[in-house]
């Protein structure tokens, strides 16, 4: 293994840590959104399908890359959509009085 | 040039973190996805800026076309029907960590065998969350062919055998292809189709009931073939954010595994539900049926009210209905919550957005864990549309299958009202003692029209 990948692997461990703690503290009442919102992050793999469909190549090459683009966008946009929708109902009471 | 984007990218992670961190409350959660967002946003623009990146024809059209199917998607998806949509973006995402994995291999065949690993990772788990995740949808839309139902658990005899041999061929077909990644070709294709098979045979056995484990778990998968992807193009805000998701997945179906007191291996290979439960005496006792006008003077009495709903309210389409009574006890002096059961509705958290879409504040949302030490405390529970998460046999009776499952405690409270069609068992198929309780009084009918019923009692 090369440096380069220690230190993904060293992003890697760290990331896992900060995901445990970060998402233990998030309440039930919101699992659902979390789940759609981390859907959405894990839409992330549009950048790596990005990388992919760019650099240059091969005909099925760039067919496999611009499908890796189009599902990876409909997983970021439709997930932060609906998510954005379904936060959007949780209201105050206050703020349902209104 | 490389110096920006990295940048850039430790903003996007930074955002990413910071979203979910303020997702720890109702008041800032929307907050949060919007930050998120903007780490996506500047993670997607930078990278396009990034010198391997030729061809921006393709990527449009790519970015144009699924955004399309996105915003569509995210408008029209009814909340009831939000696990179904779960099911589809996590599909979604494998299926672009593999096709990553897979245009790379075409790209550059020839690489160490540590990439070799990587691409093999991102491409076996890609598929498996996709065709997994398709199954999981199909199961829970409840398709059927014929007498075939597909939501049923599917078992049949050598199953363990065949899934034993298709992990020994993707084992097999992974060691021929990274002995020679740049000559096995062939092996390759021939991982891409096992993983799909894979995926498939995995979620098969499984009951429709079991889909919150199985959305959760696959949720999970999904961040790691992110991450996997991540090792592929040397790119590190894919590690981090595709570890961030795989975090987030293991935790809930932990979470969901325990609230239905089962252990993760349990639901993935018993095909429960298959098998009609046994143990678990008979309850027996007097039923004692309550009419609407009577159950309206006890809930007009009543100081404190909770109501304890279950999946069966979001089928009844009651949410407006309880939520229009929960206003009116409220103006006639009463204390209203809502207690939640992790497992009610069909995936983590459900039955929160359900309420939250009938216009139900957050505040009145009660956990269980949280409810439960106040249950003396309050004077009617109603249960609706809920059977085996108020069945206190989970806390008495050793011999029943559900023993251990942590529930909502409702036979606690002064008087309890369940609201329901018949004596009929619940999902897990066993009696509920709860209803034979001395406190316990049974409202039967359909959810939404005794809510009505009750409204119109209350408005005359």
């Amino acid at each position: 293994m090369t440096p380069e990948y220690i230190y993904l692997a060293f992003i890697l461990m760290l990331s896992i840590f900060l995901g445990f703690e970060l998402i233990s503290k998030v309440p039930a009442t919101l699992h659902t959104p979390l789940m759609s919102g981390s859907n959405a992050i894990s839409g992330i793999t549009l950048v790596g399908a990005l990388v992919a469909s760019g650099s240059d190549m091969g005909r099925l090459s760039i067919i496999l890359g611009t499908l890796a683009v189009i599902f990876a966008t409909i997983n970021v946009v439709g997930g932060y959509l609906v998510t954005n929708r379904m936060l959007a109902m949780f209201k105050k009471k206050e703020d349902v009085r209104k | 040039m490389i110096t920006v984007i990295n940048l850039v990218y430790i903003l996007s992670a930074f955002l990413f973190a910071m979203g979910l961190k303020l997702l720890s409350s109702p008041a800032t959660a929307r907050k949060g996805n919007l930050l998120s967002a903007l780490g996506m946003f500047l993670a997607v623009v930078v990278t396009l800026f990034d010198q391997n990146i030729i061809d921006y024809r393709y990527i449009a059209a790519g970015v144009l076309v699924g955004s399309v199917i996105g915003i569509v998607a995210a408008r029209i998806v009814a909340m009831t029907a939000m696990p179904e949509m779960g099911a589809l973006l996590n599909g979604f995402g494998g299926i672009a960590s593999l096709l990553v994995g897979w245009a790379e291999y075409l790209n550059n065949p020839a690489v160490p065998a540590f990439i070799g690993t990587t691409i093999f990772l991102a491409v076996l788990i890609g598929g498996v969350t996709f065709s997994g995740s398709l199954v999981a949808w199909a199961k829970l839309k409840e398709i059927s062919f014929g007498s075939f139902r597909i939501g049923k658990p599917i078992l049949f005899r050598g199953q363990q055998f065949v899934n034993s041999l298709l992990l020994l061929a993707i084992l097999v077909a992974g060691i021929l292809y990274l002995a020679d990644p740049a000559a096995s070709g062939n092996a390759f294709l021939v991982i891409v189709a096992l993983s799909f098979i894979l995926g498939v045979m995995a979620v098969v056995p499984i009951g429709g009931a079991d889909m919150p484990v199985v959305i959760s778990l696959l949720n999970s998968y999904s961040g790691m073939a992110a991450c996997a992807a991540g090792f592929v193009v040397s790119n590190n805000i894919l590690i981090v954010a595709g570890s961030l998701v795989g975090a987030s997945g293991l935790i809930l179906t932990n979470i969901m595994c325990k609230a239905m007191n089962r252990s993760l291996s349990n639901v993935l290979f018993s095909g429960f539900g298959s098998a009609v439960a046994t143990g678990g005496a008979g309850a027996e006792g007097e039923i004692k049926p309550l009419s609407v006008e009577d159950a309206y003077y006890l809930l007009e009495a009543a100081s404190s009210v909770a109501f304890v709903p279950g999946y069966g309210l979001a089928v009844a389409q009651a949410q407006h209905a309880i939520k229009e009574l929960a206003d009116l006890l409220e103006a006639n002096g009463c204390e209203v919550r809502f207690a939640i059961h992790p497992v009610a509705g069909r995936m983590p958290g459900h039955m929160n957005v359900l309420l939250a879409e009938a216009d139900v504040p957050y505040d009145q949302l009660i956990e269980m864990e949280d409810i439960n030490p106040l249950m003396e405390t309050i004077d009617v529970c109603v249960v609706v549309g809920a059977n085996d998460v108020v069945n206190p046999a989970a806390l008495e009776d050793e011999t029943s299958p559900i023993y251990g499952m942590p529930i909502i405690e409702v036979h606690r409270s002064r008087t309890t009202i369940v609201i329901k069609r018949s004596m009929a068992t619940g999902f897990a198929g066993i009696q509920n003692p709860l209803f034979f309780r001395d406190n316990t009084r049974m409202l039967f009918g359909d959810a939404k029209a005794v809510l009505q019923s009750l409204v119109a009692e209350f408005k005359s």
